[in-house]
């Protein structure tokens, strides 16, 4: 897992096989096998390019004719249908418009052929490149350049209408869809309580609902508008782009804003391979994902699943502690408390999945709920819930109770292990049961405290089943956010063990996203392993401070 | 032994032999360690008494050096001024009974010692003066037991303010898991005083009483867990007397330790004599030789005989007292 995890990222070389019959491939050579019908030796090749062709290939070894490693392959991260191997023809740039007679803009396309001289001018936004400037790079530092100019100019001409249009999105959802459904709902209320039509209750508010429609309409017209002047502005775009042909000769326009990153696995140096390894896991760790989680970044479920711990830490490490300190110093010893620490107990072993049910049930649909119809009647109304929904509250809830037997029954222990002496020195000294609970037990008790805790979050951050219908989705973003309320409780979210699940069996792709299921398990260990070290650190510090020799 | 405790008068035998003596004049005492020391080149005169039986020879040996003069009295007659004064105090374990009937006065100022076998109610003894026996479940006291006065039996009573008067020192050393200053200043932080130089100053003025000054001056924000067992021990009592109790109670003190802490701790109880009240369980007769003034022998559950220790030791009115302390059993 480890060593598959590791070199998932590092470009490996890429082949191009010239087969028996004379066909050709070009491709990345992944595993090979012994083929148990024919006893043929058999090597898969993940040679991309979905769309045109199975992107992965089993080929005899023995019908392998030739096979070299040439070293102007490229190999391109797309933002759409993967990834695509070939070899880069030239770059085709939209250079300048001519004013036509009629006026309509007429676009003249400049080509830029990459072994030529003519090298790229920097985008800044309103000026027309100028392809003046002389850059006599290999076709990989053309492409380079080429990609980052066009993105230059999405930045520039492109993105600003994005933003406006999210911002309009979010707009319409958050201020007038819900004062909408509110408006709707006081009315209907008023006119359910049998107020007349005619009320000045009323009509206020039928005047605000029709305020409200007319600005939605406004709006979404404005809205209209936005995306066809960005549609617009990515057309034009999108005529910037790189001509590929793959070995079988086809030929490819591909828009150079598509083109998230590429390499050319056979020229690089090996330090080359180690920036592009690197940029690799950098995207993984700080970019959304792309192309339904078959591709880039890991960034949501990993703050998904940090949060979802931290929340849930939060709610069951307090409760369980206190819970375990009045199961330990403050309980008799009758039948009633005796069966709560069988309860506590049996709790322990109870299927995750059956929390999450318990969750589902008890905290979406009767906390939540309930919620809802206290402070959200109009959304409950309107099949809107707020909190009547999985979201990730009810999931750090749920999680929290998974642990929560856990943590009562180290707490419990750590407090059970302290000598007698020690509590009768602190009451012989004048305290209150009170005092020697929070000056001497549970400093006392905090290392054991600790370990239990430890365990309990290291099986919180693995566990999947509940969290699947309790608030984890295939995609969302993350509920952390650095705009007003800034932590968004009522939000669903991503969670890397719901992730793994996702990319490894619920793909579209199943065989692409192999690597990334590696990689993605890989970091969940990462996590369970700084999470559970931080802890533990914790707890060695702790027990150095409290370490009682044992007389 | 040459340093062991030594009670004031004892060489000029100015000590009055009645039991009905004042309690004895501690400060004078106290800073009279010269002519203590000086005393012990000239070993007293032994008891006379011919002593039979293992233990016999040691005990002679320090109640020796502690010196002798003090006549035979009745133990029947309690002591001048009591501080703890029980009467028929019963105890229960649930269904079995711990103590009967002890009626004993506890002497101010003085030290006094509880010996008898295992399991025969001396600690349980020593936990009703300050209601450790509370925390027990299914324990039940009947009697009296006051303390200036007050019954501390009472369901009224403060336990709180018992237990700051009344201070005790384990068998177990148990310092908290804090630093050396912490654990002094423990029982001063739980009475609410805040005052860094109130602190300080107590802290500082309890560890010299306890003789652990000097060794722990410059770690005193240190762990108190890396001392040695017997600084453990004298830290516990240095954090007993901060909170300026009346009575110390100790169980059993020195087991835990070595000769040297043990004879360390003896020093320092010999010090606090006259100051504070010291109730002092101990399985060792030599110890409760050494450092008491009054001996009480408790077996199964009753209390024997009490009297004074040299009486005690040297002409027990009791067959089974005699029996005890010379090794016949126990």
């Amino acid at each position: 897992m480890f060593a598959h995890g590791l070199v998932v990222f590092w470009p490996h070389p890429i082949y191009e096989i010239t087969l028996a019959d004379g066909s050709k491939l070009l491709g990345q050579r992944l595993e090979g096998e012994r083929d148990p019908l024919s006893g043929r030796r058999r090597i898969k090749f993940y040679c991309a390019n979905m769309e045109d062709m199975p992107p992965f290939r089993w080929i005899y070894a023995d019908e392998i004719v030739r096979q070299e490693q040439p070293p102007e392959v490229f190999k391109l991260d797309r933002a759409a249908n993967l990834h695509y191997i070939g070899y880069l023809k030239e770059i085709r740039l939209l250079t300048h418009e001519v004013a036509q007679a009629d006026g309509a803009a007429q676009r003249d396309s400049k080509v830029l052929v990459p072994t030529g001289k003519e090298g790229l001018a920097v985008y800044s936004r309103g000026t027309i490149p100028e392809a003046n400037q002389a850059s006599p790079g290999s076709k990989a530092e053309q492409l380079a350049q080429a990609i980052q100019w066009a993105k230059r100019w999405d930045a520039a001409e492109v993105e600003p209408w994005r933003q406006q249009e999210n911002q309009l999105a979010r707009q319409l959802n958050d201020q007038i869809k819900y004062a909408l459904i509110e408006a709707q709902y006081r009315r209907q209320q008023l006119l359910q309580a049998g107020r007349p039509e005619t009320d000045p209750a009323c009509q206020a508010l039928a005047e605000r609902i029709a305020q409200l429609t007319e600005e939605e309409n406004r709006l979404k017209a404005q809205a209209h508008q936005l995306s066809a002047r960005r549609a617009e502005q990515e057309t034009k775009l999108r005529q910037n782009v790189a001509l590929f042909v793959d070995v079988q000769g086809r030929e490819k326009h591909i828009p150079l804003v598509d083109i998230v990153r590429f390499s050319t696995p056979n020229a690089m140096t090996l330090w080359a391979k180690c920036r592009f390894y690197l940029a690799k896991w950098w995207e993984l760790l700080s970019d959304p994902p792309r192309e339904a989680n078959q591709d880039g970044g890991i960034f949501p479920a990993i703050l998904g699943t940090v949060l979802l711990v931290f929340l849930m830490a939060i709610m069951a490490f307090p409760l369980g502690v206190l819970a375990g300190v009045y199961l330990g110093e403050y309980a008799r010893d009758n039948w009633l408390v005796r069966s709560v620490r069988v309860a506590v107990n049996n709790l322990a072993g109870i299927p995750s999945i059956v929390y999450g049910i318990f969750g589902l049930g008890f905290f979406i649909y009767l906390c939540g709920g309930t919620l809802d119809i206290w402070f959200y009647p109009d959304r409950v109304e309107a099949r809107e819930p707020v909190f009547g929904q999985p979201c990730i509250l009810w999931a750090a809830l749920t999680l929290g109770l998974l642990t929560l037997p856990v943590v009562i029954v180290s707490t419990e222990e750590a407090l059970r292990q302290i000598p007698r002496e020690i509590r009768e020195g602190s009451y012989a000294l004048g305290a209150t049961k009170l005092q020697t609970l929070f000056r001497v037990l549970l400093p006392m008790a905090s290392p054991g405290v600790m370990t239990g805790f430890i365990l309990a979050m290291a099986r919180a951050v693995g566990e999947v089943a509940p969290l699947m219908i309790t608030g984890a989705v295939k995609s969302a973003p993350p509920p952390i956010s650095s705009e007003f309320p800034f932590l968004r409780l009522d939000r669903q979210f991503m969670h890397l063990g719901y992730h793994i699940l996702d990319i490894s069996c619920k793909s579209p792709n199943v065989e692409a996203t192999k690597g990334l299921v590696y990689v993605t398990t890989l970091l969940l260990l990462a996590i369970v392993l700084a999470l559970t070290s931080t802890a533990i650190w914790l707890r060695n510090r702790m027990r150095k401070r409290y370490y009682v020799r044992a007389i | 032994m040459s340093e062991r405790f030594k009670p004031a008068g004892q060489e000029t035998g100015s000590l009055p032999p009645s039991s009905t003596a004042p309690p004895v004049d501690r400060p004078t005492e106290m800073s009279d360690s010269s002519t203590r020391k000086d005393a012990d080149g000239q070993s007293p005169v032994g008891f006379g008494l011919t002593f039979s039986g293992p233990n016999r020879s040691l005990i002679a040996g320090a109640l020796q050096d502690r010196g002798t003069g003090r006549e035979n009295s009745s133990s029947e007659t309690p002591p001048a001024e009591p501080i703890v004064r029980m009467r028929n105090v019963n105890l229960f374990y649930g269904q079995a009974q711990a103590l009967v009937d002890i009626t004993m006065d506890i002497p101010r100022g003085l030290v006094t010692a509880l010996i008898g076998p295992s399991g025969c109610g001396k600690s349980t003894l020593l936990r009703c003066i300050n209601r450790m026996n509370d925390l027990i479940d299914g324990v039940r006291t009947t009697g009296l037991i006051e303390l200036d006065g007050q019954n501390i039996l009472d369901p009224g009573v403060d336990v709180i303010a018992l237990r700051r008067k009344v201070g005790m020192v384990f068998q177990k050393p148990t310092p908290f898991p804090k630093t050396v200053y912490e654990n002094v200043a423990y029982g001063l932080r739980l009475a609410g005083i805040r005052q860094r130089a109130v602190l300080d100053e107590v802290v500082e003025r309890s560890l010299r009483r306890a003789g652990l000054w000097e060794e722990v001056k410059d770690r005193l924000h240190e762990s108190a867990l890396g001392l040695s067992g017997g600084q453990h021990q004298r830290l516990c009592i240095a954090r007993a007397i901060a909170v300026q109790p009346e009575v110390i109670l100790m169980d059993e003190p020195c087991s835990a330790l070595d000769p040297r802490s043990t004879s360390r701790i003896e020093d320092l109880i010999a010090e606090l004599r006259g100051e504070y009240t010291i109730v002092i369980v101990t399985h060792n007769m030599q110890q409760a030789a050494r450092v008491s003034d009054y001996t009480g022998f408790l077996y199964e559950g009753r209390l024997v005989e009490f009297g004074k220790t040299t009486q005690i030791f040297t002409n027990p009115r009791k067959k089974e007292t005699e029996d005890y302390i010379t090794g016949r059993f126990g």
